[in-house]
């Protein structure tokens, strides 16, 4: 088996500003905020987030924030729960949770909830599970789902099961292993787990695995290194990881690896990006492979940062 | 995604320095901070388009001229939120004939643009239905199992309607490629939703029939077996009792070919009580190898070993199986 090129992983990330012209590029522009969470996380994955200057990170993030409490995708853009999560999460790997003014932006990610208990993109009222997962992962780390009705958040999730044991992105949603992790998640984080029919969506999850080793996202598609993260992290909720095989997901992952100019690509020999990277390194994580620092499957950070988190210091409890 | 056209209209692009009409505005730049974490490099185009809308944006003009200028930054980058939602601000106060909008988001056709169409129909209500369901089909005709596009659908059909051609749609597609997931996934919504249909009880008899026939003919279809597994939603009995499902099971195990979703199928139903007969018994020990997966009379062991046999990749899962019924009643 190959193994796990983390210097030219390192290299790529860093290095990323290098690129010009690339269509990707140019499209990052509006989800920066994305991608430094992509990269950053990766890179304290790898034990290199020291290899960044965290000030100026800090404070480009900052300006990032809009009135309403929201972080936006980039400086002068709006608001939005998806920018907003990864702002914390990556103000939260720097340990600078407490540059936040936590009540105004816990009052913004809570007033994205609807009667419903669902919740909204932004203001423009898009909903989608995926803001769930997003709202109660933010808040609980922010120590403020009180704010939210979290016996509503937890039925609409519910009412977005699907009979195969699986989750859409709204009720009759077709189950897809992205939706599932963000309820699965959700689930988690609210204590809520025993809505699910781990045997069954263990069984489907498991269904994910193709010959070559990596993972699909429903069925009849192509593996993908994302649902390494999608379709691990959700068994590992969920205590069913070992109907997989580990090792036939560790080949492919290492196989979707650009040996050459470091990063990983959604499937060998394809382009790599850093969302991939990212999926990539945090799958292989999952999956305990040698020299990576653990991450925690429904925070999606490292462990030592939830652990810093939850039980670090002495913080509020959870409601 | 650049088509060819669009890389025309690059060439043939007007600066806005150089437009007489947007002299009077000063370009706000992208402010990036001293050291950019993910600095981008960007096409001078795209570049000065931004600068322009970052402007007007501050300026909060909501003006005719914003509005194509929104139109020039959506094209260059559709996937910017901020764009789209200050165009909807300049759509309600220029009180625009929102079926226009419509045609407009159809052209740049992207996931993000969603909600942006949501928002209009919902504002225009059931005259939009067919635009909608037709700009979705537009979609799924170039990708069959695009998720945002099937998540719209779903969503206008529940909100506008427009039920009466969905499960031909769903017979359609099917027949494209029996293997779409999200096809059957619609199917499903369709018998469970639609006020046309008798609802889920009444449509049984006809979709399993339609159902069986696909097994049958790819029975290494996980859609199709999840979808007759679905057909019995929280009626194990008729499920158990229905000789249509243990027959396709049988049906494709005798043709010992791609039978894991068969077996696996045959292994729920003798769990949940399905009394197999000698046939059944035969056929299984045809697909063992003659000592390691006959388990004694227990036939439900004997298919968990076949499965683990045939199916390695998931052997965990089956001897997960295997030791559960040991502990069954």
């Amino acid at each position: 088996m190959g193994e796990l090129a983390a210097e030219k992983h390192v290299e790529y990330i860093l290095s990323v500003e290098k690129k010009k012209d690339s269509f990707e590029s140019v499209v990052m522009e509006h989800l920066r905020m994305n991608g430094a969470y992509w990269g950053l996380t990766t890179l304290d994955l790898l034990g290199k987030l020291h290899a960044v200057d965290v000030d100026q990170i800090v404070s480009w993030i900052i300006k990032c924030q809009h009135d309403s409490g929201g972080f936006g995708g980039n400086i002068g853009h709006d608001p939005h729960v998806l920018y907003t999560l990864s702002a914390v999460q990556v103000l939260a790997l720097f340990d600078k949770l407490d540059v936040l003014d936590i009540e105004k932006v816990s009052t913004y990610v809570a007033g994205l909830q609807n009667e419903d208990g669902s919740f909204s993109g932004d203001m423009w009222g898009e909903i989608d599970t995926r803001f769930s997962y997003i709202a109660i992962c933010c808040l609980s780390l922010l120590h403020r789902l009180d704010k939210i009705n979290v016996e509503n958040a937890v039925s609409y999730i519910v009412s977005c099961k699907n009979l195969d044991g699986g989750f859409g992105c709204m009720p009759g949603g077709e189950s897809h292993a992205g939706q599932i992790f963000c309820c699965v998640g959700a689930l988690a984080i609210t204590g809520a787990l025993h809505h699910i029919d781990k045997d069954l969506l263990g069984w489907w999850l498991c269904e994910r695995q193709v010959k070559s080793g990596g993972l699909n996202g429903r069925p009849e598609k192509l593996p993908d290194v994302c649902y390494s993260w999608w379709v691990l992290s959700s068994l590992i909720m969920i205590d069913r990881v070992h109907w997989i095989n580990k090792e036939k997901l560790v080949k492919y992952i290492l196989d979707c690896q650009d040996l050459d100019n470091g990063g990983i690509s959604d499937r060998p020999d394809d382009a790599v990006d850093v969302y991939h990277t990212y999926f990539g390194v945090a799958g292989l994580s999952l999956l305990e492979y040698t020299g990576l620092k653990a991450i925690d499957p429904a925070y999606a950070l490292p462990v030592d940062v939830v652990n810093r988190i939850f039980i670090g210091r002495q913080s509020k409890k959870e409601s | 995604m650049a088509s060819s056209s669009s890389d025309e209209e690059f060439r043939q692009w007007i600066p806005f320095r150089q437009r007489p009409e947007w002299s009077d505005v000063k370009p706000l730049p992208q402010d990036d901070g001293p050291s950019p974490v993910v600095p981008i490099a960007y096409k001078d185009s795209f570049v000065e388009t931004m600068d322009y809308f970052r402007a007007l944006y501050h300026g909060d003009e909501r003006s005719f001229r914003a509005l194509s200028l929104t139109s020039e930054a959506i094209q260059l980058n559709p996937g910017n939120y901020t764009v789209w939602h200050f165009r909807r601000l300049i759509l309600e106060a220029l009180e625009v004939d929102l079926q226009n909008e419509l045609d407009f988001t159809e052209a740049v056709a992207r996931d993000t643009c969603r909600h942006h169409r949501r928002w209009i129909a919902e504002k225009l209500g059931t005259i939009a239905t067919s635009k909608e369901l037709e700009f979705t089909r537009k979609i799924l005709s170039l990708d069959a199992k695009h998720y945002h596009a099937w998540s719209h659908r779903q969503w206008v059909l529940q909100t506008l309607g427009g039920w009466d051609d969905e499960l031909s749609y769903c017979d359609e597609l099917l027949e494209e490629d029996i293997f779409n997931n999200s096809a059957w996934n619609q199917r499903y919504f369709v018998i469970t939703n639609s006020p046309l249909h008798g609802g889920l009880k009444a449509m049984r008899t006809s979709e399993v029939s339609y159902t069986v026939k696909a097994v049958i003919a790819y029975p290494e279809n996980e859609s199709s077996w999840r979808y007759l597994r679905g057909l019995y939603k929280d009626d194990n009995h008729s499920w158990v009792n229905d000789a249509q499902v243990s027959s396709a099971c049988l049906k494709v195990l005798s043709a010992k070919n791609n039978y894991v979703f068969a077996l696996s199928t045959l292994l729920d139903l003798i769990c949940h009580g399905f009394q197999p007969n000698q046939e059944f018994r035969d056929i299984v020990d045809a697909l063992g190898t003659p000592d390691s997966d006959r388990q004694g009379s227990d036939l439900a062991k004997s298919i968990c070993s076949v499965l683990e046999r045939v199916d390695p990749i998931r052997a965990n899962y089956w001897r997960w199986r295997r030791s559960k019924l040991s502990q069954a009643v």
